[in-house]
């Protein structure tokens, strides 16, 4: 955390100089070779301003850059394609300077022109972007349409200045979003509805081959900007690949990364096993796990009885059924996120006391409930461990195990009185505590349909996460977390949530993978960061 | 003969529109939202309204169903909701794949299954019979999973005699189609023989082996012909269900088939994949159900289309 304050207390310094960020890539990297990485799921799409799956996240990462990036294996924000860029004093005016001779796969040079564009598109409702409402601060946005934002300006061929309406802290976090990444306008007119087949952007690797349902080849970029990376020539990606089959493969030297990670039933063995445990990297994430509690469902309307459920759930077991793969959580954020309240205790488990919180809501002989739950491993198994502990207190939770999309309704229609989040569970778009409470806590979350299952609403912290998301003044920095963790113990006072745990990242590697190992549980590049990873023979 | 076509043809359409409406309808009244699907938790009221609202989800049930079918009449099925990609061009992708499978997979099934239910027939009251048949329950109850992996695990992991998964050659072809044939052995290889000894029973059997005839003449040439009849309706079935996906044994040997790109369309309620896999599968079924059909007086004269 202390290293996050002090790079984006850097970071909004005007005019930075790049270098200040800059990496150096482990000196004993050699070039060449391919890898092979596996996924269960077919990849979507490769187009920057729809993909929002785990796969694609980082493969997208890998094809495109925007405006600012992150120093990798961190979350340490760097310049990306700006070379530099100036603030305001109000915080409303930023001015980008972009690299110049920076080359589009296609060949031609990037201008303040297609950073234009490329925001204009993103935020275009024809698009259909998951990540347009990123934007939201940016003038203009109301009103985004073909014709682009208002808010974005062309000053030269190298200059792009974006005024924003309102000030907001995380912008340069947002310009660091896959969703900015800056795009190509005759590649997107020429591709159409298939650009995410097609994809053509600036990045360290260019699409070689897409078999649909088989196989992606990244091919290296030899004009890359940043010099001397990638170090790979080629990152094949498999599809399709039972997590199980790809451990196997990995053993057999056929497969690299298997990037759904370590299948729960092969855990113990890999971990137990030293061969195998030595080619784990273990990393923390930006990810909370959570029990969500519908305010407006009797009795949960009752914070006597939202406390209750807090105090019932023995969440070290819940751990131990994941194979004890997180940590034991008290807060929305996860502890590697700024703006923790590191002395916060939380709800300490506590059978007898959840019982008297019942009996002083005049529950004395509890009451009966439903519990939704995606229907994938482990969420059901967590689900009955939720649903025992209840059961301790006198409360029957009927556990309704559905598909993603149906408990992705029911909790967004309100009509899910309590949600486990497993399989759905918040992972940060950027290493921001803002990240953590607009759509899931905040009241624009909660209307019908939103992701604020718990459709909890209390306006006057929702004045302070916008008063805190305003301090966009590298001076008033701590300030602001300060803020931003009062109004998560704001929440935690009324309990919508039962924060359960925290999960951690084991990423497997075969034992040819070259790369500090920060680069395998990199928080933005998940499994792993294409750019700077290397293989040893 | 052409009015049997002729009739056969006009119950396809029927059957594909009835099946395309049932699939519609269910998509329709499913309680999940395909749009907030699209639009992401991030997303503000107004965008997911404006999505639904380009993607003509806003429309009453009949508009949407009818929409559907202006556009799969010009052999338009649509793009993927989350891929934005033709529909009809993510199942050409995969049905090279599925045909393989397909055909290497009843083969299999064939070669096992009328294996074991001719010998069980032979064998009747036996122990061998009994040992045969507890052998088909077992691969009857097998689970996939566990079969799929059991296999690979031996043949490819242990003994390296075939690729860890995958596709591409003949090698990586065996072991997930030997896998649909032990799954499916057990179903053919006991209608195989209760089949077989209904026919044995027969007087021309008693007059074939009156004649002299050796047993595997009795067998291969009298009693098999007048025995397989049911066999090839069920490899009709059997057409129709690998046609719509194994999902399991894909998902293991990572064979990039139909059942995988249906699995995932389900899970984020992308309808138009779901209903294009659906309506391939259907006709794969008709297609199927009619093949057995068109073969069975070729294997029994006795049988007329009518």
């Amino acid at each position: 955390m202390k290293k996050w304050l002090t790079s984006t207390a850097l970071v909004l310094t005007l005019a930075l100089p790049v270098a200040a960020q800059d990496y150096t890539p482990d000196p004993a990297a050699k070039a060449g070779g391919s890898i092979t990485v596996t996924y269960k799921d077919d990849v979507a799409t490769l187009d920057p301003a729809i993909g929002y799956d785990w796969q694609n996240w980082s493969m997208i990462k890998s094809l495109f850059d925007g405006l600012m990036d992150y120093v990798p294996g961190t979350t340490v924000l760097r310049p990306g394609l700006a070379e530099s860029y100036e603030i305001s004093p109000d915080g409303l005016v930023y001015t980008f300077k972009l690299r110049a001779g920076v080359k589009f796969h296609n060949g031609r040079e990037m201008t303040a022109e297609d950073v234009k564009y490329s925001l204009g598109r993103v935020t275009d409702p024809a698009t259909q972007s998951p990540g347009a409402g990123f934007f939201g601060s940016i003038a203009g946005f109301d009103k985004a349409g073909p014709d682009g934002l208002s808010g974005v300006e062309v000053v030269d061929p190298l200059t792009v200045k974006i005024t924003l309406s309102r000030p907001d802290a995380t912008f340069l976090h947002v310009m660091a979003l896959n969703f900015a990444s800056v795009v190509p306008k005759e590649a997107v007119d020429e591709a159409g509805a298939d650009f995410g087949k097609k994809p053509v952007g600036t990045g360290a690797y260019k699409l070689a081959e897409w078999t649909l349902g088989q196989r992606l080849v990244f091919e290296k970029n030899a004009d890359y900007w940043r010099p001397g990376v990638p170090f790979l020539d080629n990152v094949v990606f498999e599809v399709g690949q039972e997590p199980v089959v790809a451990l196997l493969r990995l053993q057999n030297g056929e497969v690299d990364v298997p990037g759904d990670g370590i299948p729960p039933a092969k855990f113990q063995e890999v971990m137990g096993d030293p061969a195998q445990a030595a080619h784990v990297v273990i990393g923390g994430q930006l990810q909370t796990g959570y029990i969500t509690l519908n305010v407006k469902t009797p009795p949960f309307d009752k914070v006597e009885v939202r406390k209750a459920v807090n105090m019932a759930i023995n969440k070290d077991r819940i751990v131990q059924i994941i194979n004890g793969r997180a940590v034991v959580a008290n807060q929305p954020l996860p502890p590697s996120m700024p703006g923790y309240t590191k002395d916060y205790a939380g709800y300490a488990y506590d059978v007898e006391g959840a019982k008297k919180l019942l009996v002083d809501a005049g529950l004395a002989d509890g009451f009966e409930t439903d519990l939704y739950v995606m229907n994938t491993d482990p969420n059901p198994r967590i689900a009955q461990a939720i649903q025992q502990d209840l059961a301790a207190i006198g409360i029957k939770a009927n556990i309704q195990s559905l598909a993603q999309a149906n408990v992705i309704e029911a909790g967004g229609a309100g009509t899910a009185p309590m949600v486990w989040s497993g399989g759905m569970a918040w992972i940060a778009d950027f290493p921001d505590p803002s990240n953590f409470y607009g759509p899931i806590l905040g009241c624009a979350g909660a209307g019908d349909g939103g992701w604020n299952w718990s459709k909890f609403c209390d306006e006057g912290l929702d004045a302070k996460a916008t008063e805190a998301d305003s301090m966009a003044d590298p001076a008033k920095a701590e300030d602001r977390l300060k803020l931003w963790s009062d109004v998560y113990m704001g929440v935690m006072e009324q309990a919508p949530w039962v924060p359960v745990f925290n999960e951690e990242r084991y990423t497997m590697k075969s034992e040819r993978m070259g790369g500090e190992d920060a680069l395998y549980v990199d928080p933005v590049s998940i499994p792993v960061n294409y750019d700077y990873v290397w293989v040893k023979q | 003969m052409a009015r049997y076509f002729l009739r056969r043809i006009v119950q396809a359409v029927l059957i594909l529109l009835g099946v395309s409406f049932i699939t519609f309808f269910l998509l329709y009244v499913l309680p999940a939202d395909p749009v907030r699907q699209i639009a992401g938790r991030s997303a503000t009221a107004a965008t997911v309204e404006n999505i639904r609202a380009q993607l003509g989800l806003d429309q009453p049930f009949v508009v949407q169903y009818g929409r559907y079918l202006a556009g799969l009449v010009q052999g338009d099925l649509g793009r993927s909701y989350l891929q934005k990609t033709e529909v009809a061009e993510l199942i050409a992708s995969r049905l090279p794949a599925t045909l393989q499978l397909m055909l290497a997979g009843i083969a299999a099934e064939l070669v096992l299954g009328l294996g074991m239910g001719i010998a069980a027939a032979l064998l009747r009251g036996r122990a061998a019979d009994q040992a045969l048949m507890m052998t088909s329950f077992v691969t009857v109850s097998a689970p996939q999973f566990v079969v799929s992996l059991l296999l690979l695990y031996v043949f490819a992991v242990k003994l390296g005699w075939f690729p860890i998964g995958g596709y591409g050659t003949w090698a990586h072809l065996v072991l997930p189609a030997l896998t649909l044939g032990i799954l499916g052995s057990g179903w053919y290889s006991r209608m195989m023989r209760s089949s077989m000894i209904d026919v044995l029973r027969a007087d021309f059997i008693r007059t074939a082996r009156a004649k002299g005839l050796t047993q595997s003449r009795v067998v291969l040439r009298h009693a098999l012909p007048n025995a397989i009849l049911p066999i090839i309706a069920m490899i009709g079935i059997d057409i129709g269900v690998f046609m719509g996906g194994i999902v399991v044994v894909e998902s293991v040997f990572g064979w990039p088939g139909i059942g995988q790109l249906a699995w995932q369309a389900i899970q984020r309620v992308d309808i138009p994949i779901i209903m294009g896999v659906t309506l391939v599968s259907a006709c794969a079924i008709v297609l199927g159900n009619l093949l057995a059909d068109v073969l069975a007086p070729f294997v029994d004269p006795r049988i007329r289309l009518r």
